[in-house]
């Protein structure tokens, strides 16, 4: 579903991923850990087509595209999730209006008909409580005065009502508490988990691993991908750390 | 009521971001036309206006507002040549003013357009409140100002001032200026004012995109929100929509 071949992006002329070549099928959840400053979040920018990210080399296809040729609404409305690690507040924006363009627009894009305002909000509604989110939450601006937990559980919500064939989870673990946590990996299990649907799930910790049972784990280190295994992989990091597994 | 034919230089403080030579096209004769308001005791007044067209305007405005009346001014300039209007503001006693004004556009064939309030709030009597709330959008080297006078007479005690400028600036070239001007002769009063321009939130922008929404959607979007804060105080939602609509339309004509 998603192959990168060789990347090599630089921000500000200095390089941070260094040839990363990764390929995430269809029905696959795919870890990436990596210390920091290993290029873990410029990963995620670069699939979600952030501006300031510039690709030197490689390539990426997405669904048998070209995914670095799409804006970042075109990725979007074909099938592509970005999960911020810290997600955007938009003072004057409520969610509601803010997901109803979204979705529209995607279903634009796709050909098909828009929900009307009645179909959104049950949409909303059940996404809301797959995560245990208050739905008066929604009716309010775009992160605003949310807790870093909050904008982590409103991602997911996102992601329930917009349904991505591929999700780009980028430290969607960092900022929750305990309880937070679980609800995030079972929201994720619950919307991602799929034989057409693929995640690549980027993040410091076994934690969320523990929730969301990954298939593969890779390491990237310095701008590439230097291992990858089954999910004993992540517990091996955890107990080790990144520097004895890496040496 | 006619006053002396005499036009405006930019050395008149109230004139020093005016387009003098669209001011010389209107002529002194158009400058002397005040329209007068009353607002008798205990009453209201609303006003909603879309200001602008394709020729050099200004509209002066004087409003009187006797105790306890209030008044409130929400207005889009959106001129497609030098548009300006003027505020004069009479508070007696426990009178309450509320402004929310947006100037949004770009350049017409000869450049950039200049678009402003004017306002003068002179709080005559004590226990009176002013809130303005101003929002400038612009772009094509256009520019967007608001020259703000609080006037606070000495026995004008409990006076609650408040005026607020953002200037939003799309394209590199464009400008936005703010003048507040605070002439305060009590001692127990509140006036409160700030400014701030800058451009749009591309973070903001990037995250709308990342979830499928378009740039030109995102933008009118961000742009929205940014002048909703001068129609907060618009109880009326089917004017506050056609003040957003008549604002917004300007900017989707504009292709940026």
């Amino acid at each position: 579903m998603l192959e990168i071949t060789n990347l090599h992006v630089s921000v500000a002329d200095k390089p941070i991923l260094k040839g990363l070549t990764l390929s995430v099928p269809a029905g696959e959840v795919h870890a990436v850990m990596g210390p920091n400053g290993a290029g873990k979040s410029t990963l995620a920018h670069v699939l979600g087509g952030k501006p300031g990210y510039e690709v030197t080399a490689g390539s990426v296809t997405f669904r048998g595209e070209d995914l670095l040729a799409l804006e970042p609404h075109e990725r979007a409305a074909r099938g592509l999730f970005l999960g911020f690690q810290y997600p955007v507040e938009i003072p004057g924006v409520s969610n509601v209006q803010f997901l109803r363009e979204a979705l529209n627009a995607q279903r634009k894009a796709r050909g098909e008909e828009p929900l009307s305002g009645g179909e959104f909000l049950k949409l909303a509604r059940e996404k809301a409580a797959l995560l245990k989110m208050d739905m008066e939450m929604l009716k309010r601006q775009v992160n605003v005065g949310f807790s870093g937990g909050e904008k982590k559980r409103a991602e997911m919500v996102q992601m329930g009502i917009l349904d991505p064939a591929f999700a780009v989870l980028d430290e969607t673990d960092s900022g929750l508490d305990i309880d937070a946590l679980r609800i995030v990996g079972a929201g994720i299990n619950a919307i991602m988990r799929s034989a057409d649907k693929a995640v690549l799930l980027i993040t410091h910790y076994q934690r969320l691993l523990d929730v969301v049972a990954p298939d593969k784990v890779s390491v990237l280190a310095d701008g590439r991908i230097v291992e990858t295994g089954g999910p004993e992989l992540a517990l091996r990091l955890e107990a080790e750390g990144y520097d004895a597994v890496l040496a | 009521m006619a006053e002396a034919a005499t036009l405006p230089t930019r050395r008149d403080e109230a004139w020093r971001y005016a387009d003098i030579d669209a001011i010389a096209r209107l002529g002194a004769e158009a400058l002397a036309q005040w329209q007068a308001l009353d607002v008798p005791a205990g009453t209201s007044l609303t006003r909603c206006l879309v200001v602008g067209a394709d020729a050099p305007e200004v509209q002066r405005w004087r409003v009187r507002l006797e105790d306890s009346a209030r008044a409130g001014f929400f207005i889009v300039n959106r001129g497609g040549d030098y548009t300006r209007v003027e505020l004069e503001v009479h508070l007696a006693r426990g009178a309450h003013f509320e402004f929310g004004g947006v100037t949004i556009g770009g350049a017409n064939e000869q450049g950039g357009v200049t678009r402003e309030f004017v306002t003068t709030v002179i709080h005559a009597e004590p226990e009176a409140s002013s809130n303005q709330v101003v929002r400038a959008v612009h772009w094509g080297g256009a520019s967007g100002n608001f020259l703000g006078q609080i006037k606070v007479a000495r026995h004008a005690q409990k006076t609650d001032a408040a005026q607020d400028f953002k200037g939003l600036l799309l394209e590199a070239g464009a400008s936005a200026n703010a003048v507040p001007q605070l002439e305060i002769f009590a001692d127990d009063v509140k006036c409160a004012h700030g400014a701030t321009v800058g451009a749009l939130d591309e973070a903001a922008r990037f995250y709308m995109m990342a979830r499928g929404i378009a740039p030109a959607t995102a933008q009118r979007l961000l742009v929205q929100a940014f002048i909703g804060d001068a129609f907060v105080a618009l109880a009326d939602e089917a004017e506050r929509a056609r003040l957003l609509d008549a604002a917004l339309g300007v900017l989707e004509g504009a292709g940026l």
